[in-house]
């Protein structure tokens, strides 16, 4: 394989997504426009993830894929196999050993350190899109940090639900300036955000990329009487008995069994590897 | 006293077409100037240039500000004129769909500008709003129900609510009454003189109804062409008109 095709994209294109990543970083939170190329995936399926990894990744690098905190589903299986194929890299689901991290709805539990970066794969990054469909509006609403709206966002699920019920892609305010959609993640991952790790953000079809260096302050919208909370579902992982890790629910049975594990499967598997046992562990 | 608004000179055309041309008046505190006009008199054109929705060709729009007194809002950066328009100033459309959000429930459209200004505190925002419902009579239970399930006179209340919640010290309005019925409208203008009255506000008002002005209006501009052709004293220029336009005008509306 030459040098060339290196990870699918060209090499100028690579310095065009670059480009943008490194304006993203320097204006943390603030979408920067770019020319989304066409991947061999059609869009939904983390084109814009891929694209910021393909900038990204270098021959030594060592890539994991998760989607939903999972290595094994078919998004992730094929992005991995995408980039095992056209940049030769070593991969792994082990997250202390990858550098780079592709990932769809989840932030890693384990915590990263600074040389790994973060890739989010974002379908919606205007935040304020839901109330204001117009493009030109919103810009002018980052420019002039006119967020207000953001808080209808919030006051129409108290009024509605009682509570804050937004629980994904729950906006967040970055470095005190722009407010961030953190792509779908749960709203128990927003605190996370705050890390030591370069968090990257592409989104494909609406060909806008953002950032996070590291350690940039995070915080999420709420009201005084109304402040935000991280929460998840009140158990321990039935496999491992984690009471820290963002659970699923899966379905054991056709009884309607039912039980809660750890979405991030390495977490759960190196617990259990390191003899933690859940109440349902066989 | 100085005025809250002094309109210098002010021209906007479109392309050869002028829209308005030659306006200039003082707006004082609490004052209600109306403008009347047939259609494509240029009413509407002249609002948009004073409430800072349209940029006019030339001329000046100057606002006793609270922090740093009289400046031409139209030599204002766009944030600040952005921020004038959802504090001290406010703008009620004819179609209350322009001017609410309908897919936002009754509660949030009032207790938006507050949290644009940064309210913070949700059970205030809800109480304000519902304070406010009830100042233009709309019941408080309909709080989060959204705009689209009001009848045409609630929705224009409701915008009126969200415009005021604010205590703004400068509404614009556009044909507030236009599109409802005769009933209504009756209704509609009396909240608005009780409010332009307890709260002492000042307002610029186009209509093409001359009941509106006589009812609300302190002092009224008569538009032609783009052009105003008279101004004094609502019932000075209603009882007795001087120029012919104006006559045409007022006895048009004696007959029906
Ligand atoms: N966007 C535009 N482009 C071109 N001409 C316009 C535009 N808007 C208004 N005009 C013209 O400018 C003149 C004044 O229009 P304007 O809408 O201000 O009148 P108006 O007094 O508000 O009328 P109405 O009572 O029907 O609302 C009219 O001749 C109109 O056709
Ligand atoms: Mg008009
Ligand atoms: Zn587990």
């Amino acid at each position: 394989m030459s040098d060339y095709n290196f990870a699918y994209l060209d090499e100028q294109t690579k310095r065009m997504i670059r480009r943008a990543i490194l304006k993203g970083l320097a204006i943390p939170g603030y979408q920067v426009p770019f020319a989304s190329r066409e991947m061999p995936m059609p869009y939904g399926w983390g084109t814009g993830g891929v694209q910021v990894s393909a900038a990204t990744l270098t021959p030594d690098d060592t890539l994991k894929v998760i989607d939903q905190g999972a290595d094994d589903t078919t998004n992730a299986v094929s992005i991995r196999k995408f980039f095992e194929r056209t940049a030769d890299v070593a991969t792994t689901s082990k997250t202390a050993e990858a550098t780079v991290i592709q990932t769809r709805h989840r932030i890693p539990e384990e915590v990263l350190s600074e040389d790994q970066i973060l890739v989010y794969q974002v379908p919606i990054p205007e935040p304020l899109r839901f109330l204001e469909p117009r493009e030109t509006e919103t810009r002018k609403m980052h420019a002039l940090e006119e967020y207000g709206l953001m808080h209808v966002k919030l006051y129409e699920d108290i009024a509605r639900h009682g509570h804050i019920a937004t629980s994904y892609a729950y906006p967040v305010e970055v470095q005190g300036r722009y407010v961030m959609d953190p792509s779908p993640i749960p709203k128990f991952d927003n605190p996370k955000m705050e890390m030591a790790a370069i968090q990257l953000f592409g989104a494909g079809r609406e060909q806008r990329i953002y950032a996070l260096p590291p350690y940039t302050k995070v915080v999420s919208l709420d009201f005084d009487d109304h402040p935000f909370e991280a929460s998840k579902a009140p158990h321990a992982c039935a496999l491992c008995g984690a009471e820290d890790s963002y659970l699923d629910e899966v379905i054991t049975d056709d009884q309607g069994g039912r039980m809660f594990v750890c979405s991030d499967t390495d977490y759960c598997e190196s617990r259990r590897a390191a003899g933690h046992v859940g109440k349902d562990a066989a | 006293m100085t005025p809250l608004l002094s309109v210098r000179d002010i021209r906007k055309t479109y392309g050869s077409h002028v829209g308005c041309t030659d306006v200039a008046f003082d707006l004082y505190p609490g004052e209600v100037m109306g403008i009347v006009g047939e259609s494509g008199s240029g009413k509407t054109t002249l609002l948009n240039c004073l409430a800072g929705q349209l940029t006019p060709d030339q001329g000046q729009v100057v606002f006793g500000t609270r922090e740093a007194g009289p400046r031409d809002t139209l030599q204002m950066s766009e944030p600040e004129r952005r921020m004038l328009r959802r504090t001290d100033w406010a703008f009620v459309h004819q179609h209350a769909r322009d001017g609410l959000r309908m897919n936002v429930s009754a509660g949030g459209n009032v207790g938006e500008r507050l949290m644009a200004v940064g309210a913070r505190h949700y059970g205030d925002i809800r109480d304000s709003a519902a304070d406010w419902l009830g100042r233009v009579e709309i019941s408080e239970a309909r709080i989060d129900d959204r705009p689209t399930t009001f009848s045409g006179g609630m929705q224009q209340r409701l915008q009126i609510a969200r415009n005021l919640v604010t205590n703004p010290r400068l509404v614009f309005m556009d044909e507030p009454t236009g599109g409802l019925d005769v009933s209504v409208q009756a209704r509609l203008l009396d909240l608005l003189r009780g409010l332009v009255r307890d709260m002492g506000l000042s307002a610029i008002i186009v209509t093409h109804d001359l009941a509106v002005v006589r009812l609300l209006a302190d002092r009224l501009m008569v538009m032609k062409d783009g052009h105003v052709i008279e101004t004094g004293l609502t019932d000075q220029v209603l009882d007795d008109p001087q120029e012919p336009y104006t006559q045409l005008l007022v006895s048009s509306v004696l007959q029906v």
